[in-house]
């Protein structure tokens, strides 16, 4: 029994592994595509990985596509796509539509056409068990308050004013970093803070649910067949009820959803829409308006983001470049376990991402108790890293020093490490000028991966700026180019000095 | 005992095979000894353990009071400091200089003084100065070594190992790596310091350097001293038959 139910079982294998080719060749006869975007590092309830079976996606958003697609008589296909890249990926024709919690707003209708929404919800304030004071935005002034970057309660929190805005990659983040007091509020989706916030017994809600939002599908603009079969579809869905009972299976049916289901039921077809407060900024632009535009940027990037660019990126060198040296001599001339550490740690340091090390700092530190700013872990994470790599530069520029250089220090009596300050690191730092300049050249444009951590400096100002108004290109290019000019005076000062130095080695003149 | 420096038994291999096997000499106060020999017949080996920059397998070397000793086990600090308090005491000079070249020749003479010996920066260069008039180097103070031609080099190094007072000066070929015309100026300072009574030990191939200046000559073979003696014994009646075919080639 058992042994035919294996033979079976391979049998199937094979005609399916077999069939394979001829299935993918006959695919007129299969149901149509319908290939959707989102971001399953999202998380519940929209896309998220099956707990059970990680590279299975489940969510609302996916039955509710599996049931859109089944209505239209099409396939639904999944793809995975960061989020800030999702309408850029529309555009571009990775996928036919984006289902993924996009709030519809008048700046992103400049870009993309939305179906009717299909969920409506408002953005819902998190604190502290302990906390009383905080119960609605006028309350958060003074407060630091996380959020998710470039989501609609980002911007509702800048409206406000008075708070300092933290804006996170992810909400486990953001709601593990209220847990820890690094942040007073968190503001997010309801169904998030539902998923999220809500079973933490060490959180709770604060005041009732903030504006009106609802959710719809973007598709591209050239694509009115396709909008018009979406919406059809999701009316059905919406009149039967099947909807409701995707909702309700994830629980987040609210009042809102209710009855902005009724008003399209009853042949409102163009539900209400979030009327965007950015809306005066999406208008078509002349280009001298648009010159302008950039104009008006630049103080924003160069006052916002470039300093703490800057400050971070000149900290974290220093912090680099100090402990390098230690390293390398370590290295070099201490005895057998501490060398082989030291050889170890450039090895683990140089051998991982610098993305993954800062994750680490920021939100696995505070596991056993260390818990740091996110300036003072940018500065710490980019330094541990490129500590590594000026360890290997002072490494090499010491070992290029001639052997006679040693003997003659230690002839003349001197301690080792007399010879090493007086005598071996000297003549070592002036050759390993031009391969620490490069670091520091590489390292101001990697302090941009700070930006993960909740730190706003030019890069994270750029998203900020790009998402806002939709120009990834000529905002894109302003900011590459104050990296370039800002990094330019270190590539001359580093020439300068090492022009300055060699003239001790001229052969010339007697 | 009047004699500055002692060796005996002088042990040494490298990878098995001995580059110095049971070397023995001494060496009086103000007295100029020049050892020559073939390459390779350990010469600069034998130089380099005077100082401790080899470390030899057996045997002892004294300079002074200070006696290095294999037999003696001292912990590896202890050694150290036995070490650095031998270097002192012992001048070394090198075939390719060994200047600092990130220092000027000023700071390279003041350099081990003030860091080694504590001596303030003014007394240093006060008596940097002066020797560095001694080698006629009195108006290079603020060039850098790449700046000299070499046998401003050689002087320079010599009055930066003078500048620590030591005892005894060693040279290893000090003009081996001199054009022929520079050669003279460095010989000439070793000379006025023999006038002086300074000790010093030369390994050198300039042979009539040695017959006119040395007090003694000692030649080196496979490891071994073959024939010591005064000039006029070793370079007018060589008893050893490898001491003549050396001599042979550079006379």
């Amino acid at each position: 029994m058992k042994k035919n139910y294996l033979c079976s079982l391979l049998i199937l294998t094979s005609i399916f592994l077999i069939g394979f080719p001829f299935v993918t060749t006959s695919r007129a006869q299969q149901p149509l595509e319908l290939k959707w975007g989102g971001d399953a590092e999202g998380g519940a309830p929209y896309l998220l990985p099956n707990p059970k079976n990680p590279r299975e996606i489940v969510g609302f958003e996916v039955d509710l596509m599996t049931s859109l697609a089944g209505q239209m008589g099409r396939k639904s296909v999944f793809t995975q796509n960061q989020w800030d890249g999702l309408i850029p990926g529309l555009q571009r024709g990775n996928y036919d539509l984006v289902v993924n919690g996009l709030e519809i707003t008048s700046d992103r209708k400049q870009q993309v056409d939305f179906s009717i929404p299909y969920y409506a919800t408002g953005e819902q304030l998190s604190v502290r068990t302990g906390e009383n004071s905080i119960n609605s935005l006028a309350d958060l002034k003074g407060k630091i308050v996380g959020t998710l970057k470039f989501s609609l309660a980002q911007r509702i929190l800048e409206r406000t004013g008075g708070m300092e805005i933290r804006s996170y990659e992810n909400q486990n983040n953001a709601y593990d970093d209220l847990v820890l007091g690094r942040l007073d509020a968190v503001l997010m989706d309801w169904p998030i803070a539902v998923y999220y916030s809500k079973p933490n017994p060490k959180l709770k809600f604060a005041g009732p649910v903030i504006e009106q939002m609802e959710y719809g599908i973007a598709v591209n603009k050239n694509n009115p067949e396709l909008l018009k079969q979406v919406n059809e579809g999701l009316l059905h869905l919406i009149k039967t009820g099947e909807l409701r009972r995707i909702y309700e299976k994830w629980d987040i049916w609210n009042d809102e959803t209710g009855r902005l289901f009724t008003k399209l039921a009853s042949g409102e077809v163009h539900g209400q829409v979030y009327e965007d407060f950015t809306q005066n900024i999406t208008k078509q632009l002349t280009w001298s308006e648009r010159l302008r535009r950039y104009a008006g940027y630049l103080p924003v990037l160069l006052i916002q983001g470039a300093p703490m660019t800057l400050l971070i990126s000149l900290l974290g060198m220093a912090f680099a470049v100090a402990l390098g040296l230690i390293l390398a001599l370590i290295y070099l001339y201490a005895p057998q376990p501490l060398s082989w550490l030291s050889r170890a740690y450039v090895e683990i340091f140089r051998g991982t991402p610098l993305l993954i090390q800062l994750y680490l700092i920021f939100y696995g530190l505070p596991n056993i108790g260390i818990k740091l700013s996110p300036i003072v872990a940018a500065v710490v994470g980019l330094g541990l890293n490129y500590a590594a790599y000026e360890a290997e530069n002072y490494r090499a520029g010491i070992q290029a020093i001639p052997r006679g250089q040693m003997e003659a220090a230690l002839s003349l009596g001197m301690t080792r490490a007399q010879m090493l300050r007086y005598v071996i690191v000297p003549q070592a730092m002036r050759l390993v000028i031009p391969p620490v300049t490069n670091d520091f050249i590489a390292l101001f444009k990697d302090s941009s991966i700070v930006s993960v951590i909740t730190m706003v400096e030019l890069t994270k100002v750029y998203g900020q700026l790009a998402s806002t108004y939709y120009d990834y290109i000529g905002v894109g290019l302003l900011t590459a180019g104050i990296y370039f000019l800002m990094g330019m005076p270190f590539v001359r000062l580093a020439r300068w000095v090492e022009i300055r130095l060699a003239t001790e080695r001229r052969v010339e003149g007697v | 005992m009047n004699s500055l420096i002692s060796v005996s038994n002088l042990q040494k291999s490298f990878g098995g095979s001995a580059a110095l096997s049971g070397i023995s000499f001494d060496v009086q106060v103000s007295e100029l000894t020049v050892i020559i020999g073939p390459s390779g017949c350990g010469k600069s080996t034998l130089l380099r353990c005077l100082n401790g920059l080899e470390l030899f397998d057996g045997g002892m070397v004294r300079i002074g009071d200070i006696t290095l000793d294999r037999k003696a086990n001292l912990s590896h600090g202890d050694f150290n400091n036995l070490l650095r308090n031998l270097r002192e005491e012992v001048g070394m000079v090198f075939q390719s200089f060994n200047l600092f070249p990130h220092l000027t020749v000023l700071e390279n003479v003041v350099l081990a003084p003030m860091v080694v010996r504590k001596v303030d920066r003014r007394s240093a260069e006060e008596k940097a100065r002066e020797i560095l008039n001694k080698v006629g180097l009195g108006e290079r103070l603020q060039h850098y070594p790449s700046q000299l031609s070499g046998g401003q080099q050689q002087r320079a190094a010599i009055a930066r190992a003078l500048a620590m007072s030591p005892k005894v000066m060693l040279y290893d070929e000090p003009t081996s790596a001199l054009d022929p015309g520079l050669v003279g100026e460095v010989l000439a300072i070793m000379r006025k310091l023999d006038d002086e009574g300074m000790t010093q030990v030369v390994v050198t191939h300039e042979m009539n350097f040695a017959r006119d200046v040395a007090d003694r000559v000692i030649v080196l073979a496979e490891g071994e001293i073959i024939e010591s003696g005064s000039p006029q014994e070793i370079f007018t009646a060589p008893r050893d038959e490898r001491t003549r075919n050396f001599l042979q080639r550079y006379l």
